[in-house]
């Protein structure tokens, strides 16, 4: 510190050539910012080059490789990718899935979930009680969500088709119809549309009233209020939902996991022991891409080609989400001061 | 049909308003209130009846009827004498607590640097964490389970815990939103007082931050008490490591169909998440709104 020549820099002076000292005290500052920088930055700088950088070259080079977790990787080439374009019977069945699950629930849940919180604002009482109840399921561990809707859609003896036969309703196999099983896992993600609810809500009380008022005056009936007011003030949130829900619909997994495993009727081997085979009951209905990776590479410890299967999740993932980013140019009202 | 959410928010006027339009609006009122309640039902449903399934007896829950009789409030605790409960909720606990931890200390440093100093390569380096928090986690996760498996950790809780001391990318994301709107002129004070930077962190930024620090914090502890997948991947292979999600979803494997005791333990697994909840309400929403807003 002591070595900073301070006093002898009066305010007004142009700006000299620095002499050494003071160039050198210049580079030092530099470099103990720099440093901080650095100090600041490194948990991520490790956990970044650690925990994703290493692994998506590690994921990429084991793609080209047959590895299965006990001897060292062995370099096929193009194998991997070429059965997974070519020979694989299972993977379009996963692929198909997934996209089932993106085309129809998720717009499903972006729907949903905007029409509670419609519904919500205009209520005059107990908003707080009615965003409570549509939060709680949001709040559910997943596991015991998806078990509690396996037993309440539980074909036979489950409290839904008992109530639907008392209707004279003949309910069907849910859980455990291949044609019923995606509805069924749909139904149980609308169930937990709690946090878009919730981000909607404040989006739609955001809306200033000011806007509301002057399209009534100028005539606007109710649904062309909510089609040229409101719409447009939160559409940086509908695009914000939507690119939530499409990542999560490419993540899907937890649910379709305990749905198949549980639902399986013969699955009562022990613990752990080879569950991945009733994965995606029944009949490979629910087996979505990333159980499909999981299966490849935890249940067959075919590390090598669930890395090449993760390469293309990879190349999807990114492609879906530029293509929303980009597209929302056009429909997104940059106005709102949302950044 | 629809005009009722504006009309509420207009100024008032004082006018007599017509007795036709008085009961439209009336009537309105109670189709929405009556839509509200019906769909509150449905949602509430599905508790209502894994709350009477669990305190059924193994052979009526096994039947059509949905009441129970008699009562067996036994249940609930019989699931702790039936599978290691407190076991997995101990695990559970330790992987949440130890993980949030690593996760607000070592998050808010690099939120820090990414909202409040200026240095070359900050926007590239904000890409680099949008980019990791919008990635598939199953895109590494093959390289990072071998590193694992490597180091002999596979069938422990520690490759869960261990990645959230090295800064967590959607956590950053978000404290580093909120950093963002504190005026720069706080910092400045502070720096022309002679404050240091990491003193600057912690008595003026982690202060102003305090609710999304905790937002941050509550949501880490959701997602770990919530996760399935972590668990699966590295404990599966280790009954003794299970964390309740993991316990939960093998409890039909293992205790064959007992609904009822798979009910009660789902249960067990609910409450703390429920009750963590309606003692930090405001936080949780201020949290959510935190992450749609500003996203």
């Amino acid at each position: 510190m002591s070595t900073l020549p301070v006093a002898a820099a009066p305010r007004s002076m142009a700006p000299p050539p620095l002499s050494p000292s003071r160039r050198r005290a210049k580079r030092r500052a530099a470099w103990r910012r720099r440093r901080t920088v650095l100090l600041f930055m490194s948990p991520w700088i490790v956990g970044f080059s650690v925990f994703f950088a290493y692994p998506m070259l590690d994921n990429l080079y084991l793609s080209f490789t047959h590895y299965d977790l006990l001897s060292s990787p062995v370099w096929i080439g193009l194998a991997n990718y070429r059965y997974l374009f070519g020979g694989d019977q299972q993977v379009w069945p996963a692929v198909s899935n997934t996209l089932w699950f993106l085309a129809i629930a998720v717009p499903l849940q972006v729907l949903f979930a905007f029409g509670l919180a419609m519904m919500i604002t205009r209520a005059k009482m107990g908003v707080g009680i009615f965003r409570t109840i549509f939060y709680l399921p949001t709040l559910t561990p997943t596991v015991a969500a998806t078990l509690g809707f396996v037993f309440l859609f539980n074909p036979a003896t489950g409290p839904i088709n008992s109530l639907l036969s008392k209707l004279g309703i003949n309910g069907p196999s849910w859980f455990q119809d291949p044609h019923w099983a995606k509805p069924s896992l749909t139904l149980l993600s609308l169930w937990g549309v709690g946090n878009a609810m919730v981000i909607f809500l404040a989006a739609i009380l955001d809306v200033p009233k000011h806007l509301y008022e002057s399209a009534q005056i100028d005539g606007a009936n109710a649904l062309r209020r909510l089609y040229y007011v409101t719409l447009p003030s939160i559409s940086p949130v509908i695009l914000f939902s939507i690119v939530i829900a499409v990542i999560q619909g490419l993540q899907y997994f937890d649910q379709a996991y305990i749905a198949s495993t549980s639902a399986a009727p013969g699955s009562l081997g022990n613990a752990g022991d080879n569950v991945s085979e009733n994965l995606g009951y029944p009949q490979g209905s629910t087996l979505f891409y990333p159980l499909y990776l999981y299966q490849q590479g935890f249940g067959f410890f075919n590390m090598g080609y669930a890395a090449a299967l993760s390469m293309l999740l990879l190349v999807v993932s990114l492609a879906v989400t530029l293509l929303i980013l980009r597209n929302s140019k056009r429909w997104v009202h940059a106005a709102g001061g949302v950044r | 049909m629809a005009t009722v959410a504006s009309e509420v928010r207009a100024p008032v006027i004082r006018r007599t308003i017509p007795w036709s339009v008085r009961r439209r609006r009336l009537l309105v009122a109670i189709a929405d209130h009556s839509i509200l309640i019906a769909l509150a039902i449905v949602f509430l449903a599905p508790f209502v009846f894994i709350v009477l399934t669990a305190l059924m007896s193994n052979q009526q829950a096994l039947t059509t009827h949905l009441w129970p009789q008699p009562f067996k409030f036994s249940n609930v605790t019989h699931v702790f004498d039936t599978a290691p409960m407190l076991r997995y909720a101990g695990n559970t606990f330790m992987y949440a607590s130890l993980a949030t931890l690593g996760l607000v200390v070592s998050s808010v440093p690099v939120a820090y640097a990414l909202a409040c100093l200026r240095w070359r390569g900050r926007n590239l380096a904000f890409i680099c964490v949008l980019l990791a928090m919008m990635l598939p986690p199953q895109v590494t996760i093959i390289p990072v389970y071998v590193m694992f498996a490597h180091l002999h950790l596979v069938g422990t809780v520690w490759p869960l815990i261990i990645p959230n001391w090295f800064g967590d990318a959607f956590s950053i994301f978000l404290l580093r939103q909120f950093f963002m709107t504190i005026p720069n002129e706080y910092l400045d004070a502070a720096r022309i007082d002679g404050c240091g930077e990491l003193r600057i962190m912690f008595q003026v930024v982690a202060r102003m931050a305090k609710p999304a620090i905790a937002a941050v914090a509550l949501f880490s502890v959701l997602l770990c008490w919530n996760d399935f997948f972590g668990p699966l991947l590295y404990t599966l292979q280790n009954p003794a490591h299970w964390t309740l999600s993991v316990g939960l979803s093998q409890f039909r494997n293992q205790y064959s169909v007992q609904w009822n005791l798979v009910m009660a333990g789902t249960i067990v697994f609910m409450a703390p998440v429920i009750l963590l909840f309606f003692f930090a309400q405001k936080a949780f929403v201020e949290g959510i709104t935190l992450t749609g807003v500003k996203g």
